[in-house]
């Protein structure tokens, strides 16, 4: 299992024969683990991973901290859980340290942006404080180094 | 003035060219060509390593080691080779630090071999064994093992070539370029046989991380080292390294683990030679020792994927090639096609630019095989296998 969730981080594209291939399992066995990993919700989705500035997007993200007050029961979840449906937000996470939430936010630009944290986030009862901080240019993303390849520079026969 | 050619000492002139070397002038020059004729990883060493090898430059330390090596690798080295063999080294005396396992099987060599002393070892085998030996003055005894036998060196096969004058056993599993994975029971027979006529053991083990166990070959396969006999620590010279598992093979580092007394001759030549392995690769590697396992399997599964897909390309291919347990080299078998190694190789790289290494510069043992690596980028073997098959559906 561990090896197939390998393969599905670096390339999720590839079909399931494709995949039985590099494992050397058949492809019935791949689709049951790939249905048992839709299934229980351990595979949330899937995206390609994209290099905003080479592909030409003018979105803007955010990175927004926020405090919140815990509740009795529950703590964070009830409102961590409606922070995230928000479409503008694309990740929220607990956090440890000074904030409670990080949640991402993308928009069309500055002030979509803006607005969102002004009008939706902090206006929410339990939420104390946010702090927004603008993403400028992106180097790692999902794993993969933004504008690094490599050429093969080894010897074409080496002994 | 005597020509220049006469100048040569003899034992040098006697040493063919490497045919690794004729086939890549060969393919040097030539576009489009997909290589599986490398004998490295494509990977570059991880990160973590590079940073180390970086971090040591900056603070300074450009300076010579101990001639054994820094004391903190060779701790670090002792504690790895009892983890992964399971035998004990004292880092203050029996492990000495080289140029790789290249430079280490020199020294061995030179240091356990006096003119006209037998050492037997396996083909088809790494391409520098055999000039080693003839270098250090001693005469190289190959054994040849088939391809219908998966490669294993046969002890029977063993004893019939010692005679009064071997010296040692040369013996490297998994294989290079076989992927050959000498059985444990042949293995403690070819102990027994070392012990019965006192003989040394050379065992380069390079290749010991990355062997492919379970159905799938997706799993970590188990290594025995010789060494890990009873009444073997005593005769073997263990020779591992960084180049393989790490990826690391620009560092140049390797590693003897033997009895001081070996280590001691080895280290006596190798402190007027090289006087010691270059500081920033030895910190390089003791952070790979450290904290480089998780990438060391990441790699291994990588290569395993690759091997299953070779595997059954050439088996749809109808290309017959035993299912290695180790290194990542492929040995697919070509005699039905009427071709020598190296007819077949140059074909393919003339019709169809695909480079593989002629089995037969591995030694005579190699001749009706061709080498192809799969330390190469998945879908450039996927392309790779297509022209192949293209290939030998013509022949």
């Amino acid at each position: 299992m561990d090896s197939l969730l390998d393969l599905l981080k670096s390339d999720a594209r590839l079909t399931p024969g494709e995949m039985a291939e590099r494992l050397g399992r058949s492809e019935a066995e791949v689709k049951t683990m790939l249905d048992e990993l839709r299934d229980s919700g351990a595979i949330l989705g899937y995206h390609a991973v994209i290099d905003p500035e080479r592909a030409g997007d003018r979105h803007v993200s955010a990175l927004i901290e926020v405090k919140l007050t815990p509740e009795r029961n529950g703590g964070f979840d009830r409102l961590a859980q409606r922070i995230a449906k928000f479409d503008q937000v694309t990740s929220c996470y607990l956090m440890s340290g000074g904030y409670d939430l990080a949640v991402m936010v993308e928009g069309d630009d500055l002030r979509e942006v803006a607005r969102f944290v002004s009008e939706k986030l902090s206006t929410l009862d339990g939420v104390l404080s946010t702090a927004t901080h603008f993403q400028l240019k992106v180097y790692k993303q999902s794993g993969f180094l933004a504008s690094e390849s490599r050429a093969d520079e080894r010897l074409a026969v080496t002994p | 003035m005597k020509p220049l050619e006469d100048r040569i000492a003899k034992q040098v002139k006697g040493i063919p060219r490497s045919g690794i070397r004729d086939f890549f002038e060969l393919v040097q020059g030539r576009d489009d060509v997909i290589s599986l004729g490398v004998g490295e990883p494509d990977f570059s060493a991880p990160w973590h390593i590079r940073e180390a090898a970086i971090f040591s430059l900056e603070k300074g330390n450009t300076s010579y080691t101990s001639n054994l090596g820094l004391l903190s690798l060779r701790q670090e080295i002792a504690a790895y080779v009892e983890n992964l063999f399971g035998v004990s080294y004292q880092a203050a005396s029996e492990i000495l630090v080289t140029v790789g396992v290249s430079e280490a099987l020199d020294l061995v060599f030179r240091a356990i071999l006096n003119p006209g002393d037998e050492v037997v070892y396996h083909e088809p085998c790494y391409v520098s064994y055999n000039p080693t030996i003839s270098l250090a003055y001693g005469v190289p005894v190959a054994i040849q093992t088939k391809v219908e036998d998966n490669f294993v060196l046969r002890a029977k096969d063993v004893e019939a070539a010692i005679t009064e004058k071997t010296r040692a056993i040369l013996l490297n599993f998994p294989t290079n370029p076989t992927g050959a994975v000498e059985p444990v029971e042949e293995l403690e027979k070819i102990a027994a046989l070392a012990i019965k006529h006192d003989l040394i053991v050379v065992t380069d083990e390079i290749y010991c991380e990355l062997l492919y166990g379970g159905d799938s070959g997706m799993e970590v396969g188990n290594h025995t080292s010789i060494a890990s006999f009873p009444g073997m620590r005593e005769r073997t010279i263990l020779l591992h390294g960084f180049s393989k598992a790490f990826a690391m093979t620009g560092f140049r580092l390797g590693y003897s683990c033997a009895p001081s007394v070996l280590t001691e001759a080895m280290m006596k030549i190798h402190q007027y030679s090289m006087l010691c392995a270059p500081i920033m690769s030895q910190q390089a590697a003791i952070e790979a020792l450290k904290n480089g396992a998780a990438e060391v399997e990441r790699m291994r599964r990588a290569y395993a994927q690759r091997r299953n897909l070779m595997l059954k390309r050439f088996g749809e291919m109808g290309l017959p090639c035993f299912s290695p347990g180790g290194a990542f080299y492929m040995f697919p078998d070509i005699r039905k096609y009427g071709l020598t190694s190296k007819e077949f190789a140059l074909r393919l790289l003339e019709e169809e630019s695909v480079a593989v290494v002629p089995g037969s510069a591995f030694g005579s043992a190699g001749e009706g095989s061709v080498r192809a690596c799969y330390a190469t980028a998945y879908d450039k073997i996927e392309i790779a296998m297509d022209r192949m098959a293209a290939f030998v559906s013509r022949l």
